[in-house]
């Protein structure tokens, strides 16, 4: 097939209609390259420039700041919070719509990927008028002393808001692959429920299962708006990285604002390395069975 | 459907760790408890990080307690929208009374005679608003007739979300009231000739100064002195100059104590301490030193007092009948801001 497409050059009708011209593949590909050069690399380069223009004891410094320290640790606490409890909420969701049937399925797979299309700074509004001092809730809550609003449980929340379909969506169509054939055997055989999850069907979705809850830990840890309507902006208290990069840039320190940035470009970039490497690694696994988004 | 009935399990495993993160989280909050917070606006950053740890360190010497004071920064509407939403600050030190306004009747956390509590106003240090322009100032304005021109970009924030927006609009309206010996429709004109001179309305006072002094944006800048200032150092006196108008309006930012909250965390005595203080002679000083006009000039260095130059001003409560009426007829929902704004759309 290749050797036509090459001697395609000469008589252009022997190529398949399958495949592209060169000049048409070249064009493509270069276009796709530019943009992602231009529009990509290029920020994340002057990030990097940024952070490292007054020299690498200026970079450094930032990490000594308390008020930083305490955003990477809130960014930690919030991501180890939201993300098990979406990897739990997705594990059952998944499970439900995949392996049996019951009314209200459509509607279902449709709330999942609601977080998708709302935007954060509405979902985090949501939780303002819900939980907020002049809120549904927000008498009763006073009441009895709970802070959920401008407190790290709000962040968290509008953090698994908008965190809520990453599993969830990664897991479904994988599951519904699979059917639930399996599983019937191990539960004739006698295993119990538990059992039959924990050896059938969590080695078939090992590798979507950590695929979904490494997507879902980069938006966690990376998200702007819902967290920054519910924050409250306490310093050394309710901000997380991205909240504390935009004051520090508000504040003319663009070091200290782009080396926590630079903090947060490792972060994704290390869990982009690891998806690729799984992606690699279990590319059958992965890709091969209709993963569909 | 054996299947179904035994994969109930799981599932219940999931729900029963599901609760126990969100338990996890509710004893998080109550962590939160013994700690003063102060809820400010924008510009302000700088002025409460010089003051927070004298303050601090006034009273480990009057009471040996040790106290950690956390501030919050914003848009000064939406910082009091926050304390209202239930944002828990000890103390609120914002742009204008108004927004103290708000959360008083709004919430009625803070008593609605609030600013009769303090002297002048309950305003420890005032301020007004100049234009920043670029070095030389090549569009040579001087004053606020300079804005109006063709050709003149305007930088200044929206007076829908920000305090510093709104001391601009008012201090360019009684410019033209002024100038047109009160006719009101020819003030309109100009203030509006000023605003269609205005290529982004930035949220809040340093979000423009940032459009300015970093995006290089515009002929001038509408600012807080106190930023003007503070750009300067930022950014060199080489590339910024200070034009002070003839005429300006003196912005009084004011102080409450949130009388709900600092009562309900046992902060009273010590929020009332922290707004006293600012009337200190130390912290007199450290307001002059960050380009805000101390109430106590005699208490500030000379050398910071010299900064600030000799301006006719304006009052809100002369001139606009104070906050409540100059908010209801310029920037509530169809005020004249709004006519403004439409006809600009249209135009």
């Amino acid at each position: 097939m290749s050797e036509i497409a090459i001697a395609g050059g000469r008589r252009a009708k022997y190529r398949p209609v399958t495949e592209d011209s060169p000049l048409a593949r070249y064009a493509l590909i270069a276009t796709a390259v530019l943009f992602l050069a231009l529009f990509l690399l290029a920020p994340l380069a002057i990030v990097f420039f940024e952070a490292f223009s007054k020299g690498l004891d200026a970079f450094l410094s930032v990490f000594h700041d308390p008020d930083a320290l305490a955003a990477i640790r809130l960014t930690l606490l919030v991501a180890a919070l939201a993300v098990p409890a979406n990897l739990v909420f997705g594990l059952a969701a998944s499970w439900s719509i995949a392996k049996f049937s019951f009314p209200g399925k459509s509607v279902l797979i449709t709330l999942i990927d609601l977080p998708f299309s709302v935007s954060p700074v509405v979902a985090g509004l949501v939780y303002v008028l819900v939980f907020g001092g002049q809120g549904l809730f927000g008498a009763w809550l006073a009441e009895h002393g709970v802070r959920i609003i401008f407190a790290v449980p709000g962040i968290v929340l509008a953090t698994i808001f908008v965190t809520f379909p990453f599993v969830a969506r990664e897991l479904i169509p994988l599951m519904q692959e699979q059917g639930k054939v399996e599983e019937e055997a191990a539960l004739t055989l006698g295993a119990s429920g538990f059992r039959t999850f924990l050896t059938v069907t969590l080695p078939n979705i090992k590798w979507g299962l950590l695929y979904g809850v490494l997507l879902c830990n980069a938006r966690a840890m990376g998200e702007f708006g819902a967290v920054s309507v519910v924050s409250g902006h306490i310093r050394g208290l309710t901000n997380t990285i991205p909240l504390q990069v935009e004051i520090l840039y508000n504040e003319y320190n663009n070091v200290a604002a782009f080396a926590l940035a630079v903090l947060l470009a490792g972060l994704a970039l290390v869990t982009l390395g690891l998806k690729t490497f799984l992606e690699w690694r279990h590319a059958d696994e992965l890709s091969g069975r209709a993963r569909r988004h | 459907m054996t299947i179904g009935r035994r994969s109930e399990k799981p599932v219940g495993v999931g729900i029963f760790v599901g609760l126990l993160a969100l338990a996890l989280m509710a004893s998080a909050t109550s962590q939160a408890g013994q700690t003063f917070l102060n809820v400010s606006y924008d510009p302000t950053r700088e002025l409460y990080k010089a003051i927070n740890p004298a303050f601090a360190a006034d009273w480990k010497a009057k009471t040996d307690q040790t106290i950690e004071i956390q501030a919050s920064h914003g848009g000064s509407g939406a910082q009091a929208r926050a304390v209202i939403e239930g944002l828990d600050a000890d103390v609120v030190t914002l742009a204008l009374a108004a927004d103290i306004d708000a959360i008083a009747n709004k919430s009625g956390k803070i008593a609605v005679d609030w600013q009769k509590r303090r002297p002048n106003n309950s305003s420890p240090y005032t301020s007004t608003i100049v234009f920043l322009v670029r070095k030389g100032n090549p569009k040579v304005i001087k004053d606020w007739d300079d804005l109006a021109k063709p050709g003149v970009a305007v930088i200044t924030p929206n007076p829908k979300t920000s305090g510093g927006a709104r001391w601009n609009y008012l201090a360019a309206w009684g410019y033209g009231l002024k100038k047109f010996g009160g006719d009101e429709a020819k003030t309109k004109d100009f203030v509006k000739a000023i605003y269609k001179n205005a290529p982004v309305l930035d949220t809040g006072a340093r979000g423009s100064t940032i459009t300015f002094a970093q995006r290089g944006i515009g002929d001038v800048l509408l600012a807080w002195e106190n930023e003007a200032f503070l750009a300067l150092k930022e950014f060199g006196a080489d590339k910024f100059e200070i034009v002070t108008p003839p005429q300006s309006i003196l912005a009084e930012p004011p102080v409450a104590v949130v009388d709900a909250n600092a009562d309900a965390k046992g902060n009273r005595q010590l929020a009332e301490a922290y707004l006293d203080f600012l009337y200190s002679p130390a912290a007199q000083a450290i307001i002059a030193r960050n380009f805000y006009r101390p109430v106590h000039p005699e208490y500030a260095a000379k050398d910071d007092i010299k900064k600030f130059a000799k301006i006719d001003f304006i009052t809100v409560d002369k001139t606009f009948g104070g906050w409540a009426a100059a908010q209801k007829k310029h920037f509530a929902d169809g005020g004249i801001f709004d006519e403004i704004q439409k006809q600009e759309l249209t135009r």
